[in-house]
């Protein structure tokens, strides 16, 4: 149990290569990389919801979970070069996704008497889509905000292979100086880092969600980590 | 496409070796799955249990895991062991709880039906819940698998085999043709094993096909 050692060590949490710094690189990629996904896919996912139609979307989204997030990422690096656009852009293709299917998902499964109850009343499309529609799907799409974190938070990590920051250069400096002590401390912070952000959000979406939907948490966490089944064809699209 | 000519038995090898390190792990954790599944459809501290450790784990990015298990296990940092307990980890996070709800929507009607023609507990389970329970098992095990097929590659970046490694040598070499092979394969041997355990599922479930004549299983 001395491969714990390396983490303890208060001397390898501060400088420059400091556990703090990648710490905070982290953060930061995945902080630039969530704000872009939400910027782009909240509002096509509830347009494309509002408006209905495209159902290609959500299924597209789970084909994803094919494609090799290594692949992708050496492959826009090779490309593009060294530097932050490749692995951003990779990211991206990994992050917005879950979050555009959890909007669309979120909007489409509003129930249609509320809908028509708010039209009734008299709401124009706008209101309805902002004050009904996307209060009441609010759950599906934090499960998706989540999902999108978790897979942002971990990919970010093998970032660090192609010359990024981030709390995977514990990893990667530590296989290339054969010193596992650093390897798996540097494992165990990712860890710790990909739990708490989740547990994060699993607050957040407590606080944010109205508490006359949180009788029904199921659909927003099966939206999550682990679509369940029926309906899905993992790969069909991504092929 | 002359890279993958010259290149074919490495490719081979790479290929094999994929598949293992991919669905050893898959069929652990169903074997795994299916008592622990069966233990929280049973009670409901076993359900609160399983489905939040399935969340933790699932939650621990896979490449981390790859590299931590080393410190519980007490195996070499590089031992293929620790790709396989990796994976099986994750496939039993998966499984069990899309086990326990496939048993649960098990119908009472057929569960009493069979109690009463005289089926014991265990026998029930095996000859009536869980062939019920296999169309949602399937769907699963297909999530699981493809998972599974696309998280070995990421293994690459510290030392372990398998197509991941045309990720990691076409970078160091800016062979892009490799990293596209690479890319590609993965995607189909996502695709066969899917559709594979798709056939696989509708085979085992012969009453699921309503109108072929075929109906002898019990109709849910």
């Amino acid at each position: 149990m001395n491969y714990l050692g390396w983490l303890f060590d208060g001397a390898n949490w501060s400088g420059p290569q400091g556990i703090t710094q990648r710490l905070i690189e982290h953060l930061g990629y995945t902080a630039l990389t969530m704000l872009i996904a939400l910027a782009v896919a909240v509002p096509i996912g509830a347009w494309i919801g509002h408006r209905s139609g495209g159902g290609v979307i959500v299924t597209g989204a789970n084909g994803l979970r094919a494609l090799p997030t290594l692949g992708l990422l050496v492959l826009l690096v090779t490309w593009i070069g060294l530097g932050f656009t490749g692995p951003l852009i990779a990211l991206l293709v990994l992050g917005i996704p879950p979050i555009l299917a959890g909007t669309y998902a979120g909007i489409r499964n509003v129930d249609r008497a509320i809908v028509d109850a708010a039209t009734g009343m008299g709401m124009r499309g706008r209101d309805v889509l902002f004050k009904v529609e996307l209060p009441n799907a609010l759950p599906l799409i934090i499960g998706g905000i989540r999902s999108a974190l978790l897979q942002i938070v971990s990919t970010a990590t093998i970032a660090a292979y192609v010359g990024l920051g981030g709390l995977g250069r514990f990893i990667f400096d530590g296989l290339a100086q054969r010193d596992f002590p650093q390897m798996i401390g540097g494992s165990i912070l990712v860890a710790v880092l990909a739990v708490v952000l989740d547990l994060l959000f699993g607050g957040l979406q407590k606080l944010l969600v109205s508490p006359g939907l949180q009788a029904a948490p199921r659909g927003a966490r099966r939206l999550r980590a682990v679509p369940s089944s029926r309906q899905q064809d993992p790969v069909a699209e991504a092929a | 496409m002359t890279w993958v000519l010259g290149n074919l038995p490495l490719i081979g090898d790479l290929l094999v070796e994929h598949i293992l390190f991919a669905l050893i792990p898959v069929v652990i954790g169903l074997v795994l799955a299916i008592p622990l599944g069966w233990l929280a459809n049973r009670t409901r501290i076993g359900r609160t249990i399983v489905i939040n450790l399935s969340g933790l784990l699932y939650t621990i990015p896979s490449l981390a895991l790859f590299v931590f298990l080393p410190a519980i296990l007490g195996t070499s940092i590089l031992d293929p062991i620790n790709v396989i307990v990796a994976l099986s980890v994750y496939t039993v996070a998966l499984l069990v709880r899309t086990i326990a709800d496939a048993l649960s929507a098990v119908p009472d009607l057929v569960v009493n039906s069979a109690t009463a023609m005289g089926y014991t507990a265990v026998r029930r389970f095996v000859g009536v819940d869980l062939p019920l329970a296999i169309p949602v098992i399937v769907a699963g095990l297909r999530v699981a698998a493809v998972s599974s097929i696309s998280l070995v590659t990421v293994g690459s970046t510290v030392g372990f085999g398998g197509l991941g490694r045309m990720f990691t040598d076409g970078f160091q070499r800016v062979i892009t043709a490799e990293i596209i092979t690479g890319i590609v394969l993965v995607l189909l041997l996502a695709l066969v094993v899917d559709t594979l355990l798709v056939q696989a599922g509708k085979a085992l479930t012969p009453w699921e096909r309503a109108g072929q004549g075929t109906r002898q299983g019990a109709e849910a």
